[in-house]
C-alpha cells in the first residue's frame, strides 16, 4: 500500500502553530517534548534505585520524596503526541518497520549513530533546559531571548557538522 | 479571557485531558510534515528539503502573531503565560550540543517520538540515546562545574526577558521583524530546493 503524500510544510506549519497558540490561550503554556522523556527516564531509575533519586538535586527536583514524576502537564501532552503522531501515520499509510538512514552506510551503523545522536541530543536539552519543541518553537513564539539563542546554536551546531556528517545522508 | 486555564479555574485533571488533547494535533501535525523520517530531517542541513525551517517558522509566525494580536486587544494577560526562563550560555552551549546530535543521530526528541509510533527503528533508538543522555546529564551535575554552568546568567539578559524588552521596543514591531525574516528564508528557501532539483535532473 502506497503512503500519500506529507503536508504542505506552510499547511503543517499553520496547523503546528494554532496548536500551540491553543496550549497558550487554553493551558497558559506551550509545548514540549524532552521534559517528559527526562520525567521517564526519573521514574526509571526511581523504580530501580529511589535512594538515588532523593540523594541526586537534579532528579528529586522531578521525583525526589513522593513526588510522582509522570504528575505533569507535559507528560500527558506528550503520551497525546504518541497517539497524534500514530493516528497521522495510520492515515497517511505511513507505518512500517523500517530503519532509515543514507545510501552510503548500513542500517545497523545507522542505529549507532542514532543512539549517539540521541544521547548528545538528550545531554544538550538538560543543559539548555529544553529541546526544539519547549525552548525553539514554544520559547521563540514568546519571543524568549534564551530561546532564540538557543534556536539559533541549535541550527549553528547541525549546520557547523553537516560536512562533516555528510558520508551518513548523501 | 485567556488564559482560559485561569478565567475559568478549571483544575488539574481537565488541563491534563486538555493537554493530551493539544498533544494529539502537536504530534499528529508533526508527523503529518514528513517529521517522523530521519531522512528528511536531516536534508535541512544539506539544503536539500528545508521543511524542517518552513514548519518551525510558519508556526512560529502564526502563534507568535495570535499571542501578540491577542494581547494587545486585551483578550489575553500574557503576563499569565509560562515563558522560557533565559541562561544565555547554558542554552548556547546546550543548543551547540543539540545541533550535534541533530546531525549525527537524524532526530530532535520530538520528531523521535513521532518516528517512534510509525515503526522507524531508528526512532527508538534515537529516544534510548535521549535517556541515556539525559541520565548523564543528571550524573554530571554533581560536577560542581558543570552546576555552576547550568546556574549561569548573563547580567542584563535573566529570568523571562524578551527579545521585545531587551531591544526597548514594542512585540508587535519585533513580531514584524521576525515574520520579515520568516518570508525571506522561505524564499530562500524554495529557491534553494529548486536549484538542487535542477541540478539533480541534470545529472
Amino acid at each position: 500500500m502506497p503512503s500519500k503524500p506529507y503536508f504542505n510544510p506552510y499547511l503543517a506549519g499553520i496547523g503546528l502553530g494554532l496548536v500551540l497558540l491553543a496550549a497558550f490561550l487554553i493551558s497558559g503554556r506551550g509545548l514540549g517534548a524532552s521534559g517528559a522523556i527526562m520525567r521517564t527516564v526519573v521514574q526509571a531509575e526511581k523504580a530501580v534505585a529511589p535512594g538515588h533519586v532523593d540523594a541526586n538535586p537534579y532528579l528529586s527536583a522531578y521525583g525526589g520524596g513522593d513526588r510522582n514524576p509522570w504528575d505533569e502537564w507535559l507528560v500527558l501532552e506528550t503520551l497525546g503526541v504518541l497517539v497524534g503522531g500514530l493516528l497521522s501515520g495510520a492515515f497517511g499509510k505511513r507505518i512500517r518497520r523500517e530503519i532509515n538512514h543514507g545510501p552510503r552506510i548500513t542500517p545497523r551503523q545507522r542505529l549507532g549513530y542514532a543512539l549517539v545522536g540521541g544521547a548528545l541530543f538528550g545531554y544538550g536539552a538538560r543543559l539548555a533546559r529544553g529541546c526544539t519543541s519547549g525552548v525553539a518553537l514554544t520559547g521563540g513564539a514568546t519571543l524568549a531571548v534564551g530561546s532564540w539563542a538557543t534556536m539559533l546554536a541549535i541550527f549553528a551546531g547541525a549546520y557547523g557538522l553537516a560536512y562533516f556528517m555528510r558520508r551518513l545522508w548523501i | 479571557m485567556f488564559p482560559l486555564v485561569d478565567t475559568l479555574g478549571f483544575g488539574t485533571p481537565t488541563d491534563y485531558v486538555l493537554a493530551f488533547l493539544l498533544g494529539i494535533g502537536f504530534g499528529f501535525f508533526l508527523e503529518s510534515a514528513g517529521f517522523g523520517n530521519a531522512n528528511k530531517l536531516a536534508m535541512q542541513f544539506y539544503f536539500r528539503d528545508l521543511s524542517v525551517f518552513k514548519v518551525m517558522f510558519t508556526a512560529i509566525v502564526t502563534a507568535m502573531t495570535g499571542l501578540v494580536v491577542l494581547s494587545s486587544a486585551g483578550l489575553l494577560d500574557s503576563s499569565l503565560l509560562y515563558l522560557n526562563p533565559t541562561f544565555l550560555w547554558p542554552g548556547i552551549v546546550g543548543g551547540l550540543i543539540m545541533g550535534a546530535g541533530f546531525i549525527i543521530g537524524g532526530y530532535c526528541p520530538g520528531t523521535a517520538l513521532v518516528g517512534v509510533v510509525t515503526g522507524k527503528i531508528d526512532a527508538m533508538m534515537s529516544v534510548v540515546g535521549g535517556m541515556l543522555g539525559m541520565a548523564l546529564f543528571s550524573e554530571t551535575y554533581g560536577i560542581p562545574a558543570i552546576a555552576r554552568f547550568y546556574a549561569l546568567e548573563t547580567e542584563g539578559l535573566t529570568g523571562t526577558i524578551t527579545l521585545p524588552e531587551w531591544l526597548g521596543v514594542r512585540p508587535g514591531l519585533v513580531a514584524a521583524a521576525v515574520l520579515a525574516v520568516a518570508v525571506a528564508g522561505f524564499w530562500g528557501s524554495e529557491w534553494a530546493e529548486s536549484y538542487h532539483a535542477r541540478k539533480t535532473a541534470q545529472a
